[in-house]
């Protein structure tokens, strides 16, 4: 049952793609994803794929390519980080609104300035709002298998997609895989078929749409992500059939009598699940919500999850710039408010921007805070920087 | 999915109908667009004068001189015209002339 | 196959009315031009930049294109059918598509010359079997006639306005024709409107039907930016060849043909004087700007004949 092999991230996702096979790829280089289309073209020139690869001249082209070859069609992938997610920005808006599910990888970095190539959040995070689903991976192997059901959720709800790991953490470190069989890949990816196409019969996308029609555009795409959610629950029940693997919106980590949990996003959940292990071994009752789908945001499974504890710090990889917290504690209080839960008390912890490291030790302090505030009934600065030099 | 064509689809319809994407899965669907009430002045043609040279045809930026099977030009289509007169100016017969449009 | 008006006006038109461009506008008329080109039984599909022309003639749910079409942004019609081009070539491939399809991008100069050169450079350089088109009206007309790197030296616009101290544009048009030309691609071209639409009827069966990339940049006059009235669309756009301040021509597989060598070459004044956006170069004290400008038209004018081989 599957096949063993290591693979940096990156190379897993290309392996993903290529067993997919799509009809167009759109690309430009940037770190730390450069990898995936450099391996893609291998494919295509090896004959291994035959996809039709466009080495365009920048991100936004990347993205502008895939929307046209979607339309007309076809499965469209890309793949990018950092300041080239950001240049196709507003190209994510079109895509979305267009409700082309095409599909973009993600290796996660920091946004300059300053310039700086390693992990964090900030380039997914500021494309939040375009209408993309959003899968998070903790690692390797889950950036391959999110990969793989990516396609399926995408087209379901006519929604694009971005497959998020991080920079250099998971993209570039090697980790052992376990891939599933190619036959099994095409059968559980299945083929695209669109009710409609550019190439079939005559169709004209990308109106200007006055007051009039605006916003039910706009909550028919609303709905589609909200459908999204069950979606990605079914897509991930077939997966786990053929693999065994299991996979839903949240994972919950040692959550059941948890009086002190973090949520998280990205590989860090794999350090901070290795710092539960430490404090569970210890006596202490701590627990970890890991976010896997960002967009649709899993707003009532997190409020559940958090519902019966003490208190919870919400980690954020990037900064809105707000002056009270980053993106996913907003998220998360709203989680909380709308679900009317009030007991547990929450602080924002902002970490690991540009690649600051992110070690067991980090987390034992966020826990060690969140004790802080159960000991004294304080929450104090509910706004606060991880490992920073004060 | 919606696939309402534009005759149907108006102010009243609802998110649940309206395209996906707002796509339009026909095309040539402004040809249900009135732009000759946009007119002030409007073009009528002699046709004792007209030599059916066409070229008054390509010039029309609205579509408004249909060719007819024979190859001919017809009357103007006035639902269509807004009265530019780029017509009446090119014709070297002064077939054309521009008049003021009485609605 | 010689051209003939009256043969090329029984294709069906591909490109309706209904459509809100301004009356007496001319990029519609390098549209219809444009499409009346491709061979009736060929399929294509239109790409347009943003622009008066997209907003005008695509607007939910009234589409004035009768083949498909896609509107993506402002800056990058070039990438958006090359996409297009690719997906088309990819189902080929697969055999999961068999009718013969073209591919066409419109841009006015705003997305041309400026905020989609890049997309269209790249689109260009890859060299996809596409022709990009753009309609220069020499001004962002969509929203509401500001300079661009194609308007003329000293027209008046409203992010150069003339005046007390600065008398309209300062810069010169940039020579995109020619940038292309540059990119090695088979096919490039400058046309307008003239007389029985030979020139341009042609230039875009060759641009259409040439394998691989091509560029055809189009003289269409904006009444309303350019200040003239409507019905003197073909005026002015005589005048422009005439003057040679748009001179035609084409370009292929890199050798340079002169398309129409007036028979007399007018002075430039003609045809700033009948245009609104130039009449400050026609008062007393600024003869110095005409001189300018009919300096700059010979100057390129010569180039073109040497390149041409006709000097």
């Amino acid at each position: 049952m599957g096949i063993r092999e290591r693979l940096s991230g990156n190379e897993a996702i290309a392996v993903a793609m290529k067993q997919i096979n799509p009809d167009v790829m759109g690309a430009f280089p940037i770190t730390p994803s450069t990898e995936i289309p450099q391996y893609f073209s291998s494919y295509v020139d090896n004959g291994e794929v035959d996809t039709e690869f466009i080495a365009v001249e920048s991100e936004h082209s990347a993205m502008s390519t895939c929307i046209g070859a979607q339309a007309a069609g076809c499965r469209a992938i890309s793949a990018t980080s950092s300041c080239g997610l950001s240049y196709m920005h507003e190209m994510l808006y079109v895509a979305a609104s267009d409700r082309l599910p095409i599909t973009l990888a993600v290796s996660c970095r920091a946004l300059s300035g300053p310039i700086n190539i390693n992990n964090d959040h900030s380039d997914a995070m500021s494309v939040r709002d375009a209408g993309w689903l959003m899968l998070f991976a903790e690692t390797n192997q889950e950036a391959y298998d999110n990969y793989l059901q990516a396609m399926r959720i995408a087209e379901a709800v006519n929604l694009p997609i971005m497959i998020c790991q991080d920079g250099f953490i998971t993209s570039h470190a090697i980790e052992n895989i376990t891939l599933v069989e190619d036959d099994k890949v095409k059968d559980f990816v299945g083929e695209y078929k669109p009710e409609y196409s550019l190439l079939k019969g005559s169709m004209a996308v990308g109106p200007y749409a006055t007051p009039a029609f605006y916003i039910e555009a706009k909550r028919q795409q609303a709905q589609a992500m909200i459908d999204a959610k069950d979606v990605i629950r079914s897509v991930s029940a077939d997966f786990e059939k053929m693999t065994g693997r299991k996979y839903d919106l949240i994972e919950e980590y040692e959550m059941k009598d948890a009086e002190r949990a973090i949520i998280i996003i990205g590989s860090s959940a794999g350090t901070a699940k290795e710092a539960i292990r430490g404090l569970r071994a210890t006596g202490e009752k701590v627990g970890l919500i890991k976010i896997r789908s960002f967009r649709p945001f899993p707003a009532e499974e997190i409020a559940r999850a958090l519902k019966n504890v003490k208190v919870f710090a919400v980690m954020d990889k990037a900064d809105s710039f707000n002056s009270h917290c980053g993106p996913i504690f907003a998220e998360v209080s709203a989680a909380m408010c709308v679900a009317n839960i009030n007991n547990p008390k929450g602080i924002n912890i902002i970490y690991g921007l540009g690649g600051r490291d992110v070690r067991v030790e980090s987390i034992e302090r966020v826990f060690a805070q969140l004790d802080e505030i159960v000991k004294t009934g304080d929450v104090g600065e509910s706004y606060r920087y991880l490992d920073v030099r004060e | 999915m919606s696939n309402l064509k534009a005759k149907d689809i108006n102010e009243t319809i609802t998110w649940k109908e309206i395209t996906l994407g707002c796509s339009v899965f026909e095309g040539g669907s402004a040809e249900l667009v009135n732009t000759g009430d946009w007119r002030t002045i409007k073009p009528v043609i002699d046709m004792e004068k007209c030599k059916q040279c066409m070229l008054c045809v390509p010039v029309c930026p609205d579509m408004s001189i249909p060719v007819e099977e024979d190859g001919r030009r017809g009357e103007f289509n006035l639902f269509f015209c807004k009265g530019c007169g780029i017509c009446a100016k090119v014709c070297p017969f002064d077939a054309i002339t521009m008049i003021k449009d009485e609605k | 196959m010689s051209y003939n008006l009256k043969e090329e006006l029984k294709k069906e038109e591909r490109f309706t009315g209904g459509h809100r461009m301004c009356a007496g506008c001319g990029s519609p008329i390098a549209v219809r031009t444009v499409l009346r080109a491709l061979n009736p039984e060929d399929k294509a599909v239109v790409c347009s930049a943003t622009s008066c022309l997209e907003v005008s003639s695509f607007m939910y749910p009234f589409t004035a294109w009768k083949d498909s079409f896609i509107h993506n942004a402002f800056e990058n019609a070039g990438a958006t059918i090359s996409g297009v081009e690719t997906a088309y070539k990819a189902l080929k491939k697969r055999g999961k598509i068999d009718d013969t399809y073209k591919f066409i991008a419109f841009g006015g100069d705003g997305g041309t010359y400026d905020i989609g050169f890049q997309s269209l450079s790249g689109a260009m350089e890859r060299g996809h079997d596409m022709v990009y088109v753009c309609y220069d009206n020499e001004a962002y007309m969509n929203t509401g006639i500001q300079r661009s790197s194609s308007t003329p030296h000293f027209a008046d616009t409203t992010t150069s306005p003339v005046g007390a101290v600065i008398p309209g544009k300062l810069q010169k048009k940039k020579d995109l024709t020619k940038i292309m030309v540059a990119h090695n691609v088979p096919y490039v071209a400058q046309t307008t409107f003239m007389g029985n639409f030979k020139d341009i009827s042609e230039k875009a069966h060759k641009a259409i039907y040439t394998p691989g990339a091509a560029f055809l940049n189009v003289m269409a006059p904006c009444p309303r930016g350019w200040r003239y009235e409507t019905e003197e669309l073909m005026t002015i756009t005589k005048l422009a060849v005439d003057t040679c301040v748009w001179p035609l021509y084409e370009v292929i597989d890199g050798k340079y043909f002169l398309s129409y060598k007036p028979k007399t070459k007018l002075p430039v004044e003609d045809y700033l004087k009948a245009q609104g956006r130039f009449s400050h170069m026609l008062k007393p004290g600024n003869e110095w700007m005409v001189e300018k400008m009919q300096e700059e038209v010979n100057r390129h004018w010569i180039d073109l004949l040497v390149l041409c081989g006709e000097k």
